[in-house]
């Protein structure tokens, strides 16, 4: 025996309806945001310690492995906390479709080139003098 | 269409009913309080995110650009940004821990809540005000 048809005529038109994915942003938004706690403590006393320092101990901390992945670690997990927080405030602001749309895609451009152009930076003071 | 007779839909008003009264007409408990500062401090530590980078990007280019940098974040504004920057990540780190409780199925009794947001908001100043007399300090060569 076939299974009966739940969906509207109106809701197979539409293409809305379960995209079977309904957890992931939830889940996701909680992974990193477990990840961060660590990291953000670590982050805040590393920064604290070179308050006011010049740029080559700043440059010389990041050459170490540990912090040059933890840091690496740090900004990935927060452009990807951010990208997915943002993405629940606009969705909850917004409801004209184009204007919607466009920010979803502009929080997504702008949270991994700002997470790219500080991972370059990272790699650039890793790698800087081997 | 699906849309009965009776129902003009989300937008449309023609009848004149009375609606529900909305957030503005409540007196704030704590915990929307805490809510909605959890949201604020989301969108401001994005903000912070960009200055995070800019910060990894000076530190990388050379001494003059980390100037560039020190400079802005030297004088009163680039401070009072600082210590916006640090209490926001405070919050929303606690009052993360505090929504991975909830998760868990911890702390949901009303009593608690209200707790638990009024120890977010002391505990979020306190420990900014502390990290900052610290960044203070390390900036003044004392060695702490």
């Amino acid at each position: 025996m076939n299974a009966p048809r739940m969906r509207t005529p109106l809701s197979k038109i539409e293409g809305l309806g379960s995209a079977r994915a309904g957890t992931h942003h939830f889940w996701a938004l909680r992974v990193s945001s477990v990840a961060l706690v660590p990291l953000s403590i670590w982050f805040v006393a590393s920064a604290l310690a070179y308050v006011g320092a010049g740029q080559g101990p700043v440059a010389a901390y990041f050459s170490e492995p540990v912090n040059a992945v933890l840091m690496f670690l740090f900004i990935i997990t927060c452009a990807y906390h951010t990208s997915l927080g943002l993405q629940t405030v606009i969705e909850d602001y917004f409801h004209q479709e184009s204007v919607k749309i466009t920010l979803l895609l502009l929080d997504r451009f702008a949270c991994w080139i700002v997470a790219t152009a500080a991972g370059w930076a990272l790699i650039r003071m890793a790698l800087a003098g081997r | 269409m699906s849309t009965p007779p009776n129902s003009p839909g989300p937008s449309a008003r023609p009848y004149g009913r009375p609606l529900s009264p909305h957030l503005q007409i409540y007196r704030w408990p704590i915990t929307m309080a805490a809510s909605i500062t959890h949201r604020a401090t989301g969108i401001a530590l994005a903000a912070g995110l960009v200055l995070l980078a800019w910060w990894l990007i000076a530190a990388a280019t050379g001494p003059s650009a980390y100037s560039v940098f020190t400079t802005a974040a030297g004088n009163i504004i680039g401070e009072i940004v600082l210590f916006g920057f640090l209490w926001s990540l405070c919050y929303h780190l606690l009052n993360g821990i505090r929504h991975l409780f909830w998760d868990i199925g911890y702390g949901f009794y009303v009593p608690t809540a209200r707790i638990t947001a009024a120890f977010v908001f002391a505990a979020s100043l306190l420990l900014a005000a502390g990290a900052f007399a610290v960044g203070l300090m390390v900036k003044a060569g004392l060695n702490v």
